[in-house]
């Protein structure tokens, strides 16, 4: 005799094995949060986040470190959102598929994957020494906006490709051009994916240890102009806790920047939604 | 005077025969229904009059004549403002009704805010969906139901202050009630406007227009007076098509 599950009972197993997956995931993700924040909210004082750094972090806070991870971080989306939509839009809109777009998209896939300290030695040779920037938050911020443009291009791409055909052809039928349709249009329609895209990216740039220690450098002094060395909170929290500075500090730096990621965040999906419900 | 004059006209997408050497002539202020199973080339028809075949790639051989004109002489966002289409599903762009309605004017030119205004409301009765939607311009336009987004869509095209409307199967996913509007709106927009109506129902042709061609395989196969083509057909596969007995 052989042993059968019937239609009901594989259907529970199967609600069952995908809830515990689920289950799991979230665990895992919520242990790390509240972990963190956990040790880290103690110290959130308004000395901790408005007072800059002494004693090597020991003592003091960390606005210098705010300040240098916000900058860096701006200024890699507004350079990489312009440029990655852009390629984005060529490469659907005017290759056709090809095997331009093929070679392109192949690449932007493999420069995605590639490990962030690469970018870092690439950004230090070129920015920081041949093109004589310094250890900068200008050079931290192009290294970062060469990093996440795979990323941007492949998600816009993506986002773009998804907007209905019809679309364009109402555009185009009521006689819009080209540039007309792709502006009015193709874009609007595009956007909640494209800035999906960039919320990827912020994260990635504003969590990015190994690129901007190469490029931006660990200076704890205020930022003054695009040409200050930085030390953003990635990697002032690395230095506080491998050097063994202070562990509550770095925990606290940790827990600024899981806040700040999740504010970033929260803003832009409140951006978005309100976005779609006058447009949808 | 003929609105417009279709000589020697052939289709092709690839290898690939749509439209096979039409003659066809459509009169000012009329409605030509065009008929036909399916693969019989008529919504290619369509899209050869206002070049919308160019972004599929087809081409095409033949001369088409919009008022006499060569509509290759024509600028091609001009011919596509002078001779409008809907589609047989109405596909409302992203935004509010007035934003889809605005869409098309502000392609071509500048208008003042309360000459805007007008033109949506213009073109909203004239499209019969002012009643229904005068105090929600500015709510989504994919909220309304699928007989209004066709209105809208009507209207949208209206805006431009085409000189041709062409439709192509219009009324094919919508309700009896729907229809029966979007026919009272073609009747009376008939005075001011040249239609071509593309439609799988051959009582809807029998209704609203005053021509009939009938399309077999890429062939126009015969056109006449509506009321001659449906009682007494010249050719066979007209009357076999009429009947039902096909397609």
């Amino acid at each position: 005799m052989t042993f059968r599950i019937g239609p009901r009972t594989s259907q529970v197993i199967a609600y069952i094995t995908l809830l515990l997956m689920t289950a799991i995931t979230v665990i895992v993700l919520l242990f790390i949060i509240v972990y963190i924040l956990k040790n880290g909210l103690g110290q959130l004082t308004l000395e901790f986040l408005t007072d800059s750094t002494r004693e090597m972090g020991k003592e003091g806070g960390i606005l210098p470190s705010i300040l240098g991870t916000l900058f860096i971080a701006l200024f890699a989306i507004l350079i990489a959102t312009p440029l990655g939509v852009g390629s984005a839009v060529y490469l659907v809109e005017y290759t056709k598929g090809g095997p331009i777009r093929r070679i392109i998209s192949f690449g932007a896939d493999c420069l995605a994957g590639v490990p962030s300290i690469i970018f870092g030695l690439f950004g230090f040779i070129f920015f920081v020494i041949s093109m004589n920037l310094g250890w900068s938050i200008l050079s931290g911020g192009l290294t970062l906006a060469v990093m996440i443009l795979p990323t941007i291009i492949r998600t816009s791409e993506e986002a773009i490709k998804a907007v209905p055909h019809t679309y364009r052809e109402i555009s185009y039928s009521l006689g819009g051009g080209k540039l007309d349709t792709i502006l009015r249009v193709v874009l609007p329609s595009a956007l909640p994916g494209i800035l999906t895209g960039v919320i990827l990216g912020v994260g990635r740039a504003v969590g990015e240890t190994a690129a901007v220690i190469f490029t931006a450098g660990s200076s704890l002094g205020l930022p003054t102009s695009v040409f200050s060395s930085t030390r953003t909170l990635a990697v002032h929290f690395y230095i506080l806790a491998r050097e063994g500075i202070s562990m509550p500090k770095a925990y606290g730096t940790a827990a600024v920047l899981i806040i700040i990621i999740l504010v970033i965040n929260f803003i832009a999906y409140r951006l978005m939604h309100r976005f779609i419900a006058r447009y949808y | 005077m003929y609105k417009l004059r279709i000589r020697q006209l052939s289709l092709y997408y690839d290898s690939l025969q749509a439209l096979k050497e039409i003659d066809l002539d459509v009169e000012s202020n009329e409605i030509l229904a065009v008929i036909g199973p399916a693969n019989s080339g008529k919504s290619s028809l369509l899209r050869a009059l206002n070049r919308l075949y160019e972004i599929d790639y087809a081409r095409i051989t033949g001369k088409i004549l919009l008022d006499e004109e060569d509509i290759f002489n024509i600028p091609i966002n001009d011919l596509r403002r002078r001779i409008g289409i809907i589609f047989a599903t109405p596909v409302v762009l992203p935004g509010s009704i007035y934003k889809n309605i605005a869409y098309g004017p502000r392609l071509h030119r500048r208008l003042k805010k309360k000459r805007m205004d007008e033109l949506v409301c213009d073109t909203l009765k004239s499209a019969n969906l002012w009643d229904e939607v005068q105090d929600r311009l500015d709510d989504s336009a994919s909220r309304l139901s699928g007989g209004q987004q066709q209105r809208l869509c009507i209207a949208r095209t209206l805006a431009m202050q085409p000189e041709v409307i062409m439709m192509d199967e219009p009324c094919s996913g919508l309700d009896p009630i729907s229809t029966a509007k979007i026919e009272a709106t073609m009747l009376e927009l008939k005075k001011d406007y040249t239609f071509i109506l593309v439609t799988n129902n051959t009582k809807q042709a029998a209704r609203v227009s005053d021509r009939t061609a009938f399309f077999y395989l890429g062939e126009l196969i015969e056109v006449d007076k509506t009321q001659k083509l449906f009682t007494s057909p010249v050719d066979s596969r007209t009357d076999d098509y009429i009947r039902g007995r096909f397609g």
